[in-house]
């Protein structure tokens, strides 16, 4: 009986086509991946109150009360203001350094209080809240510039690991969230 | 003379190595598997947000929970009544909002909520959220919005 010869199998997978497979998932995850970055007015709400701490005293002087009715009305201290307004009056108040005697006694101590009626439409809402912020983007650009001479952004970014973050240190942002008119 | 004369240059290769292209595109493969975030929530209401130009963007999206607040969408293009969704699912009772964002932070403890909230909704409800935020101690917030105007 003759031996039969033996076939030499080909013993490697073919590769050729990996190349293929791995295009078609890179392609898919190409597809499906989001580049666009969630961005949005960041903010700490207030912890939650505890019935045996007192809430810390303020003085009048270092807080300027935003008040938003239900028609979108704004009263700043106590005096109706246009929205556009508002923005000029929060640099007023957190630049006053004890200058003028109902603003700030100095950066650190003054506070935005920003209250609205439960009826607000949220749009609004953002409206305000946006006016405030722009505020202190303001005045950080400034004290930036004035510094540095270059803007906040610019200036963060040149900021090493370990280095002290003044304009953020001079200038922090106060917005206090209080608890809504009824009604 | 003929022995003198040979053509030297055959002898490389004239192909270029292809044996490391799965390897190269397995590298980008792999970056885009690790950075892509895919959509995983399906969403109920309808939020359509307000623009804003003191913006921030959120670099550590990991930590990012949305909370979406608007009129719940009905078949036929209508709309209902102004509801809660967290995940996938809309929150009935506000109560319950409490529970499920203190399971999230023990989770994750710099856990950022971001509202995604339509911009007719009354703040009212975002105040009650944020109440029961409060309580589930989860206090770093964000307020999504559009990016206003071309800056």
């Amino acid at each position: 009986m003759p031996l039969k010869k033996r076939t030499r199998r080909q013993a490697e997978i073919p590769t050729a086509t990996m190349a293929d497979i791995a295009f078609l998932l890179l392609i898919f995850f190409l597809v499906t991946t989001t580049i666009n970055v969630d961005s949005g007015i960041y903010m700490q709400l207030p912890p939650k109150l505890d019935a045996n701490v007192d809430p810390p005293e303020i003085q009048k002087r270092n807080l300027l009360n935003i008040l938003v009715n239900n028609s979108g009305d704004v009263l700043v201290d106590g005096q109706f203001m246009a929205i556009d307004n508002i923005r000029a009056e929060v640099v007023k108040h957190v630049t006053n350094e004890g200058r003028l005697p109902n603003y700030s006694d100095n950066p650190d101590a003054a506070i935005v209080s920003f209250k609205t009626e439960r009826r607000l439409p949220y749009g609004v809402y953002i409206n305000v809240l946006d006016e405030i912020r722009g505020a202190y983007v303001e005045i950080r650009d400034n004290y930036a510039q004035e510094i540095r001479g270059v803007n906040y952004a610019t200036y963060k970014g040149q900021l090493g690991e370990d280095d002290e973050d003044e304009v953020k240190t001079k200038y922090p942002i106060k917005i206090s969230l209080a608890e809504p008119e009824p009604g | 003379m003929s022995a003198h004369f040979k053509k030297k240059s055959a002898k490389t290769s004239q192909e270029i190595p292809t044996a490391s292209l799965p390897d190269i595109i397995f590298m980008l493969l792999i970056f885009f598997m690790v950075t892509t975030v895919m959509r995983e929530t399906e969403l109920l209401v309808r939020t359509s947000l307000p623009a804003a130009e003191a913006v921030e963007k959120i670099e550590e999206k990991r930590l990012v929970s949305y909370i979406y607040v608007g009129p719940e969408m009905l078949e036929g293009n209508r709309f209902g009544e102004n509801s809660v969704q967290i995940d996938d699912a809309i929150v009935d009772d506000l109560f319950e909002i409490r529970n499920i964002m203190y399971h999230k932070i023990l989770e994750e403890p710099r856990m950022i909520i971001s509202f995604r909230v339509d911009k007719e909704v009354e703040t009212g409800l975002l105040y009650d959220v944020q109440a029961e935020l409060r309580e589930a101690e989860t206090l770093r917030i964000n307020y999504s919005t559009m990016r206003e105007g071309g800056s």
